[in-house]
């Protein structure tokens, strides 16, 4: 089938920019809260850059600046090589959003959700209605095409919007907290569809509060607290930096529980602190970076006749990042909804709230 | 696309695309519109207002006040003064509908997506009012219909279509100070109360439902600079003349003129810039 995809790309226009989005200096204060301090980022054209934060970091006033929904205080942006100040319009044309609270019209279905925007993109009625029902179809909405979408679970909604955001072929995507609030089913669902759009040579900027997501969808990652970025990097850099996995081992014969845990500090391959023990569920507890690490240590255990019962890899926890990365843990002050807050982000009213929970 | 960022760099100085050319607006304008009658489809209720008011109104003071005001017996002559002054009422009060429901429509991500695409963002304003504007030709079809059934006569019809036009005019006008309150106030409710403070007053201390000749000399000085009292007496004179109406119809169109071109920026400018 071919696509209506007639939109400009900017690969080969002439630039010649690698990047296709860049922010230097950004700065976005509300009051005395300073959502934005100063941030960098790059994200190369074609890949996936995961921007880590908890609640109040200012996830969501970096989207709304590139996607031109507000205005920098100072610093500068680029998306596709157009300035999210002095060339909005242009910008525009470029970018898919899906914003962290669902902006689908509840009162229409999701087909004339859909429609609605392609027309809204200029797209004529007859391309604008093949493309929503090409994007309904892609995104398993087909049977509830006709339905309003407040009859669509939470799941729906979310690839509702992503469809949406296709809709115009953009070539940068901005994505905020696209699972949050999903159940695990539904998360990988939205998962794959993100991967989908990857592969389509999508470049994507996508926030989120999970390690886990970002390691499942981002090439790179970006951690921001307070308006600061206080790492940057790789996904496998970061995660050497943070202790990457960790590898929970259980001997089958509990009095092995210290031996387990002397002949892994023996290898010397596992990451500062080396392993820990954890008496309460028969288990210990060791860091590891790679997955040769992973191989290594099984490897090891076995030559010393240590006969494991269970074998799991956990991932470092948002909390766990924050902790090796700046010393303190997340604080999560000033988040939306903070009651600390009275005059807190104005575009979470009680509505947003009940949305976010009803998702 | 490629070639035209190099032929047409904006006319702002900087090298923006164009702003959207009138055709492609009026396609955003007609696409969002269609998204709120939709809308009505979807949720019948939302349209009672539009249909009950004009009926319950209209019964209300002809049947309950008209035979006081009037004097007994005298309804068909109330019907007569009440119908324009409730011709120029209903503008007001679904003007206020305006901004409850832009409103709440921020309360949805819905307005991110409008404001991130390509298009001016007053289109998605204009639709709004342009599908109110229909709405509110519908509650006046629906008060002349009630008027005509309890006896309302009309001497000159091309006058009638100039009331209901003027009358339009009008009430437009005060969507846009509705429009800007919605994108402005917090909630619904804010709105409501706020508009009614200000309705009220200014419905009641007019010539929409009694002449002014029978209130005290300060109101009738209110009475007198109220937009409303020219426009419910510009309708009655150009439905059945005995009165002069152009001075009335100058005073209404520089009213609309006036706050249209006050408001309708600060509108826009708040809808562009909401964070
Ligand atoms: N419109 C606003 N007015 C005032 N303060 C705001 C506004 N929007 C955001 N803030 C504040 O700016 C800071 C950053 O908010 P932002 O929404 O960008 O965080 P976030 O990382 O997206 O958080 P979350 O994970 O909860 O969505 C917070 O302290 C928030 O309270
Ligand atoms: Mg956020």
């Amino acid at each position: 089938m071919t696509r209506i995809d007639d939109k400009p790309r900017r690969k080969g226009d002439g630039t010649g920019r690698p990047d296709a989005v860049t922010v230097r200096g950004l700065v976005k204060h509300y009051g005395e809260t300073k959502a934005l301090d100063g941030v960098d980022l790059d994200v190369r054209e074609g890949t996936v850059r995961g921007v880590l934060g908890p609640n109040g970091a200012g996830k969501t006033t970096l989207v709304r600046i590139l996607s031109t929904l507000l205005v920098p205080d100072a610093g500068r942006a680029t998306v596709a090589g157009f300035d999210v100040v002095r060339q909005p319009r242009r910008l525009r044309r470029v970018i898919g959003l899906t914003g962290q609270y669902a902006s689908v019209d509840e009162k229409l279905s999701g087909r004339e959700n859909l429609y609605l925007i392609g027309r809204l993109l200029d797209l004529s009625r007859r391309d604008a209605r093949t493309r929503a029902d090409e994007l309904l179809e892609r995104f398993s909405l087909t049977d509830a095409a006709k339905r309003p979408a407040s009859t669509y679970s939470g799941g729906m909604r979310r690839r509702l919007d992503l469809a949406a955001s296709m809709i115009g072929s953009p070539t940068v995507l901005f994505l905020d907290e696209p699972t949050t609030g999903l159940d695990p089913r539904t998360r990988n669902e939205v998962w794959n569809e993100v991967e989908r759009m990857v592969g389509d040579g999508v470049t994507v900027l996508l926030t989120t509060q999970y390690m886990e997501e970002a390691e499942q969808l981002a090439n790179e990652l970006t951690v921001i607290d307070r308006g600061k970025v206080i790492a940057n990097g790789g996904i496998e850099e970061l995660k050497a930096k943070v202790g990457g996995r960790t590898l929970r081992i259980r001997p089958a014969d509990p009095l092995e529980l210290r031996p387990t845990a002397a002949a892994l500090d023996e290898f010397g391959l596992t990451g500062p602190g080396g392993s820990t023990v954890d008496a309460a569920t028969g288990t210990v507890l060791v860091p590891i970076l790679s997955d040769e690490q992973l191989t290594a240590v099984v490897g090891g255990l076995t030559a010393r006749g240590i006969t494991l019962a269970g074998l799991s890899t956990e991932l470092p926890s948002l909390d766990e990042v924050f902790l090796s990365l700046t010393g303190h843990r997340a604080t999560g002050s000033a988040g939306p909804g903070d009651p600390d807050d009275p005059d807190g982000p104005r575009d979470t009213p009680a509505g947003r709230s009940y949305e976010e929970a009803a998702v | 696309m490629s070639a035209a960022v190099i032929e047409s760099p904006a006319a702002s100085g900087t090298d923006d695309a164009p702003r959207i050319g009138l055709r492609a607006h009026l396609r955003h304008i007609s696409a969002l519109a269609r998204r709120n009658v939709l809308w009505i489809r979807q949720d019948p209720e939302s349209m009672f207002d539009v249909v009950l008011m004009p009926i319950v109104f209209t019964l209300l003071f002809v049947f309950v006040f008209g035979g006081a005001i009037a004097g007994q017996g005298n309804q068909d002559e109330y019907v007569n003064y009440v119908v324009p002054g409730l011709m120029a009422m209903m503008g007001m009060n679904i003007a206020m509908g305006v901004g409850t429901g832009f409103n709440q429509d921020f309360q949805t991500g819905v307005m991110d997506r409008f404001r991130s695409l390509p298009i001016s963002r007053a289109s998605v304003l204009i639709a709004k009012i342009a599908v109110e504007i229909g709405r509110l030709l519908l509650a006046t079809a629906i008060l002349l219909s009630v008027g005509f059934l309890l006896g309302l006569s009309v001497s000159n019809v091309p006058g009638l279509l100039a009331a209901i036009g003027l009358a339009l005019v009008f009430g437009s006008s005060i969507m846009w100070i509705f429009l800007t309150m919605g994108v402005v106030m917090k909630n619904a409710q804010a709105i409501q109360g706020m508009g009614f403070l200000v309705l009220m007053p200014l419905q009641f201390g007019s010539s929409i439902f009694s002449p002014p000749s029978t209130m005290p000399g300060w109101l009738r000085t209110f009475t007198d600079y109220n937009p409303l009292s020219s426009l419910a007496d510009a309708a009655r004179g150009l439905m059945n003349g005995g009165q002069p109406v152009a001075h009335d119809i100058m005073i209404t169109l520089v009213w609309s003129v006036v706050i249209t071109v006050a408001m309708a920026p600060v509108a826009i400018h708040k809808y562009r810039t909401k964070t």
